[in-house]
């Protein structure tokens, strides 16, 4: 019986596309949406972890809106062996998405690794790790850079701060949240993306499952684009005089010290 | 009264100074009352710090098992909070909270919001960024208790002085078996952590190589300040990843953010727009962060560096010996 690497993805804005507000509550969606930068992270690490072995199976996993198969569908080019899609109109937050992406997982059959980003780029909760693993009853690192396998456990580097690196050993089945520094994003080549398309993509309704309904939620009931007015002022003269001004603003109007 | 946890966070046994916004948070509404949460610290010290902040009680966590374990100091958190019926804990978007609060959370099946940029703590409603920093959200909080991660440096601290009673409870269980903390690797560089620092020395593409950001360095020593980059120069491996100030490094908040050859891409202001104020040293003109500053200068970096170094050593020495 295979061994099955989940790894949950998600569909979002990309970094650089203009964000504005509809209906008070939503962004316009009218822009481009790709995979999450940590998730590709998690993708290319089950990949790896994969490699040589004929028993394991990647199955990247998607609570999202019909778009969302765009991802799923990178995803399998960089090397996924099959996806799911949840289909949901509304938008979720990380408690419901966690018992979404848990009874997901649980359907479908007993995970060795549950691999995912650390934090999604969009809503930025920073949370749905820690919130599957606790759905799953599974321990969980984050901010993981550095991964080794090691008979029933696996041992992790997790980047706990800048230039602080616990060393983790977990047992398996596990959720890992992957950060930057675990390795460099697969690029798919145009046949992987030739040959992704003939991968199976499963879609099923959120409302399929079973998930028993949280005691608590976080509701957005307000947008605003963000707007930051600044009105540049520049400093001239000789480098010395330009950094007593700096000195300057630094002692008098920021008062740092 | 309302009791508000607030999780604080030492640095080699003393406070950081980011805790005392979390202090000044509470202390905003008279039916609130702020519960300092420590754990194993050295309560002397800390006491008289905590009382001249105005926090009048210390929930001081003692564990048997490894408290630098975030899985085992989360779970020693959460029995702590139900022993002493505390409903609302308020924590930092540091390094240390951004491991504790999910999973304090995640134990307590618990709504939790990071990076919050204000929190009314009587309505459970907090602001927060999104889509990096293009929109702010207003989102409320719904259940039986309710977590909060508090961006550092945008709640200014405050001075007033109670006096400061100490309870304490002991958390008993063993490390889990599941997950275990082999050991703490630390080449930290001397400097504050980037999330929490009051200023930050930043230097992208315009640098040119790793060596160069000793001048950065060498500014920041100056100051207590920290040093950060852009993506350009952690993926040239110049300097390590955790230095990355962005989209996909930290997010910072400091009063001032100094950037020297950085050209401010739209990615790189998700992670430092929030800067009060924000000085850029760039020799190209067309730089689109000299467009959203507060103060430039169109110059070689090379020459301003050295010149600002030598500045901050007269006006560090002149304000020491005052």
């Amino acid at each position: 019986m295979p061994s099955h690497i989940y790894v949950c993805v998600k569909h979002v804005p990309d970094s650089a596309a203009t964000i504005t507000v509809e209906g008070g509550n939503a962004i316009n969606e009218n822009v481009t949406f790709l995979m999450n930068p940590y998730d590709e992270h998690a993708i290319t690490e089950a990949v790896r972890i994969r490699a040589n072995r004929n028993d394991v199976e990647v199955i990247a996993v998607c609570l999202g809106k019909t778009a969302a198969q765009n991802t799923l569908r990178s995803a399998m080019a960089m090397g996924a062996d099959r996806a799911i899609l949840v289909d949901t109109e509304r938008p979720l937050d990380s408690i419901l998405t966690a018992r979404g992406l848990a009874a997901t997982i649980r359907s479908n059959g007993e995970p060795w690794l549950i691999l995912t980003g650390k934090e999604a780029i969009d809503t930025e909760g920073m949370q749905t790790p820690f919130r599957l693993a606790a759905n799953l009853r599974m321990p969980v690192a984050t901010n993981v850079v550095g991964l080794t396998l090691c008979a029933d456990e696996v041992q992790v580097e997790c980047e706990h701060d800048p230039g602080m690196v616990n060393i983790i050993r977990m047992t398996t089945p596990c959720v890992l949240g992957a950060g930057k520094g675990l390795n460099t994003p697969i690029y798919p080549t145009f046949p992987d993306i030739v040959k992704s398309r003939r991968k199976p993509l499963t879609r099923l309704l959120l409302s399929e499952l079973t998930i028993d309904s949280p005691s608590s939620a976080m509701v957005t009931e307000h947008l605003e684009t963000a707007t930051d007015h600044r009105n540049p002022e520049r400093l001239e003269g000789s480098a010395d005089e330009i950094a007593s001004k700096i000195v300057d603003i630094l002692k008098n109007e920021a008062k740092v010290f | 009264m309302e009791s508000i946890g607030l999780l604080l966070e030492c640095d080699q046994g003393r406070l950081k100074e980011a805790n005392f916004g979390m202090a000044a948070l509470v202390d905003r509404d008279q039916d609130q009352q702020g519960v300092a949460i420590v754990v194993n610290a050295s309560i002397g010290e800390i006491r008289a710090t905590l009382a001249a902040h105005g926090i009048s009680r210390i929930l001081h966590i003692h564990t048997t098992g490894p408290d630098g374990n975030p899985a085992y100091r989360a779970s020693a958190i959460a029995a702590a909070m139900e022993r002493f019926a505390i409903k609302s804990l308020v924590g930092l978007t540091s390094p240390e909270g951004r491991e504790l609060l999910p999973r304090i959370a995640a134990l307590l099946d618990a709504p939790l919001i990071m990076d919050c940029i204000d929190i009314d703590l009587g309505s459970h409603r907090v602001r927060t960024s999104q889509y990096s920093g293009k929109t702010i959200a207003t989102i409320n909080l719904q259940g039986s208790h309710f977590l909060y991660g508090l961006r550092p440096n945008v709640i200014e601290p405050r001075k007033k002085t109670v006096d400061a009673k100490v309870l304490d409870f002991t958390f008993e269980e063993k490390a889990p078996r599941e997950y275990r903390l082999v050991e703490t690797r630390t080449q930290h560089n001397g400097t504050p952590h980037l999330a929490e620092a009051q200023v930050i020395f930043a230097g992208g593409r315009g640098m040119k190589n790793g060596e160069n950001f000793d001048l950065l360095f060498a500014c920041a020593r100056r100051l207590n300040a920290s040093v950060g980059a852009s993506r350009v120069a952690v993926d040239n491996g110049w300097v390590p990843y955790a230095m990355q100030v962005g989209q996909t490094g930290s997010k910072v908040n400091p009063r001032v953010y100094l950037a020297f050859g950085i050209s401010g891409s739209v990615q790189h202001f998700a992670g430092m727009k929030t800067a009060k104020t924000i000085i850029a040293v760039n020799s190209d003109e067309n730089a689109a962060i000299l467009a959203n500053c507060d103060y430039y200068a169109i110059r070689d970096l090379f020459q301003i560096l050295p010149a600002l170094e030598r500045a901050l050593a007269r006006a560090t020495e002149e304000y020491s010996s005052k």
